[in-house]
């Protein structure tokens, strides 16, 4: 047989990609509500409702494929860290999302190695007139825990909360705190773990 | 899309040029094809694959860009339903073999399925000849047949104006 090429080459680089979610739109949708509360509660640990198909990407975790695949879309530009470069064909197919190199100009930002992550204002903050046009951080970390950890407070919040990320570098909450001043401009954080997630939206204060 | 097909591309060299030359018309003639044909085509594969959708079929539009008289300034037609799938073909021990893709007018989920899979199968160079000849041609054949058919009836209603010249 002539004129088809290697056989291999033919299945392309399609052949080790997963597919996405079961049944797209639902799944999306059941994940939209649970990040919307999330971001209603900050710090709320909580499962991420629906896994997508087995075999994702390493090292991307399941609950920030499930918010790649439900935020993501032709008008985000996405940034990945260069731990998840394996992610990028998983994206742009799945999301048709255009990756980015540029920090400053993603609306998403996936991160799998919080030890390398970039300063917080390397990111977009957005602007006071668009303060939505900020980038969104996921960051994949070691482990959540609500009963230590820093001290949060904010809308969402009754009194105060706690909040443990595990593998954040040190450098991270003072980042985040110094941002505060800059209201409503800033970034919001979905902090990934396996199937978890903890969000820490930009209106939230942080105290040690 | 319409720009797309006859624009030149640049490819690695004559070969590639010739298996995506050879893959879009499979693909044209099964897109083309009725839902019920290439399901009886798929019941009577002597053995069905098995297979995982990558993209389970999904329906949105496509804006159809056309050229006036095929070379001046391209413009926006208007927008067309169209539905895309993706499945791969797994071998026995789950791993991928092929990936095919299936692009069809309209909304039906079933037609975009039946062109992926047809397409990854086409891939595979073990089949190939076989679905060619046994499906791909006489679909073709068909296609061609209808189109034939209906240029008749069409051309038995064509009026030819034409104006005397007037003896001066």
């Amino acid at each position: 047989m002539s004129g088809l090429g290697d056989p291999q080459s033919a299945a392309g680089d399609f052949a080790g990609l997963p597919p996405g979610f079961a049944e797209p739109v639902h799944d999306a949708q059941a994940c939209f509500r649970t990040i919307l509360d999330g971001l209603a509660h900050p710090g709320r640990i909580q499962e991420m409702p629906v896994s997508p198909a087995a075999g994702l990407p390493s090292p991307l975790g399941s609950a920030a494929a499930s918010v790649a695949l439900t935020l993501c879309d032709i008008d985000t530009k996405v940034w990945l860290d260069d731990k998840l470069t394996s992610a990028s064909s998983y994206i742009a197919f799945h999301c048709g999302a255009a990756i980015t190199a540029d920090a400053g100009e993603a609306s998403f930002a996936l991160v799998a190695d919080p030890a390398d992550l970039p300063p917080l204002d390397a990111f977009s903050l957005g602007t006071d007139q668009y303060p939505e046009r900020s980038t969104t951080l996921v960051i994949e970390v070691a482990g959540l825990v609500a009963s230590y950890g820093v001290r949060i407070s904010g809308p969402g919040i009754r009194d105060t909360a706690r909040l443990g990320v595990a593998g954040l570098p040190a450098r991270f909450w003072s980042e985040r705190a110094a941002l505060n001043e800059l209201f409503p401009r800033g970034v919001d954080v979905l902090f990934v773990s396996g199937t978890q997630f903890a969000a820490l939206p930009r209106s939230t204060r942080i105290a040690f | 899309m319409m720009v797309a097909a006859g624009a030149a591309m640049p490819y690695a060299n004559d070969d590639d040029a010739a298996s995506l030359s050879a893959r879009q018309r499979w693909l044209a003639v099964l897109a083309k094809a009725s839902v019920a044909d290439l399901e009886s085509a798929w019941s009577e594969l002597p053995q069905r694959p098995r297979y995982r959708t990558l993209r389970p079929s999904e329906t949105g539009l496509v804006m159809v860009r056309g050229r006036i008289g095929g070379t001046g300034q391209p413009f926006n037609l208007g927008e067309m339903t169209m539905t895309r799938a993706a499945v791969q073909l797994v071998d026995t021990t789950g791993a991928v073999t092929h990936t095919g893709f299936g692009h069809v007018a309209g909304c039906s989920a079933k037609h975009a399925e039946l062109v992926a899979l047809f397409d990854a199968l086409l891939q595979n160079p073990d089949l190939h000849d076989e679905l060619v000849s046994h499906v791909i041609e006489v679909l073709a054949a068909r296609q061609a047949a209808e189109k034939a058919a209906r240029a008749e009836n069409l051309a038995a209603t064509k009026v030819d104006f034409f104006t005397m010249v007037r003896g001066e």
